[in-house]
């Protein structure tokens, strides 16, 4: 045969033999789990998480967690058989960024379930995407945004504190004990001004009295010009609503002024990582809430069972209060799958709404109207120096039992009946 | 306002003053450059966070503070002269575009170099011992080591002046800002005395960044911060000029520190407002001279 022939009239023999060998070796290699329909194969997990940035630890120490949730789920057999995976990838902290490797993990990836972002307008540029695909989110950091009716769907979940509660609870604990005149420096942004928000509401039925709220820009390096007219408003307490670098000048600073010998400064939340980048010294005497942390072990079974988990994956080392976020959002997720028997959404949804659950931190349910979980919440003092080691830097001052009743309200976020 | 007394506002000026010494140890190098060099250094801020790394490394192979406070601005100072002679000197002549680009990837590549090496988190910076705590300056309770700062910043002011005003290579350095063309004719070799001045402006900066480590930690970003606030102070005190520096310097902090008190969210807008009001009545600056950029 001439060569003219064969370009004019379908396939050549040496095309049709390469592409059948090319199909069988496509049909045995490993990339054809990727190309089958999401129904069988591994269940996948998609984890978009500010990886670079200024939250690079806690995101970091959120993957080691859930890579404990994962490998613990596929260890009690997965689904029928079927394990899960997880799809790690990197959301610079920018909401673009992740609504953009979100579409990817559910059209390319073909993700059954999304678990992560921290910040809460990232969260939110997540969660848009996830409802209008119809893909479970489960939302790991403090938001107080994605509980109200306006942002939340049915595929909404958010296993992480708000500040209204986190606040409150330190608020609750804090007015009764050290007094009645407050002065608040808060960061100057929504984060702040939540913070802010949930201890006037504890505060009230205390009768507190607000000196002053001093609104600071976030990203202030310095913040001795705000401090002494603090100072001379002698204060029962300060009350610090910020976070991140912000928290650790702003701590850093105040104990440098002398402030602590004259009042006692609160936090809502207090991070683990946090603490070891500021030092004992900055964070000594600060009261604060957390949703987690590592040594509640001694008095919490399902606390110890997963510190322990983490330290054999990760070389002894236990996970941080955001890090166990990790877990507890792969988890319940993946449990809610395994109770349903299926990926269904609607069948999931239902499952982890029924959901009765303590596999990190004690006992855990979210709430129907706007799938918050409802947890406890530690009130946390740091310590002046670590005595069991580098990581024993918070004393548990008391645990705030899980209760609906320190939300807001279903009706007060918008949600009907 | 509730609790506004006679002492407060004398506290908060005080307070004003201590970061404006701040913002001056930080500006001077960065004028001085500018003023003699006509060069824009855009890697000022990275010279101060290497500062503080370099303070925080010494720190790390067991010495104390102090001995970061003497190897610091030699170190930076060194790094600062192999700078000058290697990247920027071939670059005299042709405009104040080239040395401006330079300096600024420059300070990119220097942030990244130390986010390889230590890290990108940061690290706290403990406050000596001998200079923690609180005094009793009458008027109020004001942190002991803001004191040595503000010591140390009139301390190097008064060493540069010194240096400047009553030695004969500060002559020279003074009569090659003046007329660089003249200083040449003269035999002088030009290219060596702006040598010494980037490797002094930047080993002051280097200075600047370890005094500032305790007051906030160590992070690789945070000269990007402080470099708008140099800018402002040098261009308000006219470049070149270190009264001019001094001055703008104290003025900033006392803006910020006031503005501070009555309306927070204003602090930072509040020195570009300044700098905006400044050019319009003076566009050189306090003392700068008059059509420096042309």
């Amino acid at each position: 045969m001439t060569m003219k022939s064969t370009k004019a009239t379908g396939i050549s023999r040496r095309r049709l033999l390469a592409t059948a060998s090319a199909g069988a070796a496509l049909a045995v290699s490993p990339f054809r789990i990727n190309i089958v329909h999401a129904d069988e194969g591994t269940i996948k997990v998609g984890f978009p998480v500010p990886l670079t940035g200024p939250y690079g630890t806690e995101a970091q120490d959120q993957v080691r967690a859930a890579e404990v949730a994962i490998a613990e789920f596929n260890e009690g057999g997965g689904l029928n058989g079927r394990k899960a995976e997880l799809l790690v990838r990197d959301d610079k902290l920018n909401p673009g960024e992740a609504a953009t490797r979100t579409l990817e993990l559910i059209e390319k990836d073909k993700v059954s379930f999304i678990v992560g972002s921290l910040s809460a307008s990232v969260q939110l540029a997540v969660n848009n995407v996830t409802k209008e695909r119809k893909v479970i989110y489960n939302s790991i950091s403090q938001s107080d945004v994605i509980n109200e009716a306006k942002d939340f769907s049915k595929y909404t979940f958010h296993e992480a504190l708000n500040p209204h509660i986190t606040a409150g609870a330190v608020g609750r604990y804090a007015f009764q004990k050290f007094g009645k005149k407050v002065a608040f420096l808060t960061a100057d942004y929504a984060y702040g001004h939540e913070m802010v928000r949930g201890f006037q509401r504890a505060g009230k039925p205390f009768g507190i009295e607000t000196l002053v709220d001093i609104r600071h820009p976030i990203g202030t390096t310095d913040f001795s010009a705000l401090l002494p007219r603090i100072q001379a408003l002698k204060p029962d307490i300060l009350c610090i609503s910020n976070f991140g670098r912000d928290q650790q000048i702003s701590l850093k600073q105040a104990t440098d002024f002398g402030m602590k010998k004259s009042m006692k400064i609160i936090a809502p939340v207090l991070l683990f990582t946090g603490r070891l980048a500021a030092g004992a010294q900055a964070f000594e005497g600060v009261i604060g809430g957390t949703s987690y942390y590592w040594g509640i072990e001694d008095k919490v079974a399902s606390a110890k069972a997963f510190n322990d988990r983490f330290r054999k994956m990760h070389d002894g080392k236990v996970p941080s209060d955001y890090g166990a976020l990790g877990y507890g959002g792969v988890m319940t997720l993946l449990m809610g799958a395994k109770k349903a028997g299926t990926l269904d959404a609607d069948k999931v949804i239902e499952a982890v709404e029924a959901l009765k659950y303590d596999y990190y931190k004690g006992p855990e349910y979210y709430r129907k109207c706007d799938h918050q979980a409802v947890q406890s919440v530690l009130i946390i003092e740091s310590k002046s120096k670590p005595e069991k080691g580098p990581a024993d830097v918070f004393n548990v001052l008391t645990v705030e039992e899980p209760n609906e009743a320190n939300l807001r309200t279903c009706e007060e976020l918008g949600h009907k009946a | 306002m509730a609790g506004l007394t006679f002492d407060l506002l004398a506290m908060q000026l005080f307070t004003g003053l201590a970061l404006g010494a701040i913002y001056v140890l930080f500006a001077i190098g960065l004028s001085l450059i500018f003023g003699m060099l006509m060069v824009v250094n855009f890697a000022h801020g990275a010279f101060f966070m290497v500062g503080a790394y370099v303070g925080l490394f010494v720190l790390m192979l067991g010495g104390d503070f102090w001995t970061a406070l003497v190897v610091v601005p030699l170190a930076v100072g060194l790094i600062g002269l192999v700078v000058e002679r290697f990247l920027v000197r071939p670059l005299y002549g042709r405009g104040i575009d080239y040395p401006l680009l330079l300096t600024f990837g420059l300070g990119y590549v220097m942030i990244e170099l130390v986010r390889i090496a230590f890290g990108k988190t940061g690290y706290p910076f403990d406050t000596p011992e001998l200079l923690q705590g609180a005094v009793n300056i009458g008027i109020g309770y004001f942190p002991l080591y803001r004191l040595f700062v503000l010591g140390a910043a009139v301390a190097v002011l008064l060493g540069l002046w010194l240096f400047l005003e009553k030695t004969s290579f500060g002559l020279i350095i003074r009569a090659g800002a003046r007329d660089p063309q003249i200083v040449r004719v003269l035999g002088v070799d030009v290219s060596r005395v702006w040598l010494v001045v980037f490797g002094i402006g930047t080993g002051i900066a280097g200075l600047a960044g370890v005094l500032a480590a305790p007051l906030q930690g160590v992070i690789p970003e945070m000269g990007s911060t402080i470099l708008a606030e140099a800018f402002v102070v040098t261009v308000v005190g006219g470049m070149g000029s270190i009264g001019g520096a001094v001055i703008a310097g104290l003025l900033v902090g006392v803006v910020v520190s006031m503005t501070s008190l009555f309306a927070p969210e204003m602090a930072k807008v509040s020195i570009f407002a300044l700098m905006a009001l400044v050019l319009l009545v003076r566009p050189q600056g306090f003392f700068g001279r008059a059509g420096l950029m042309s």
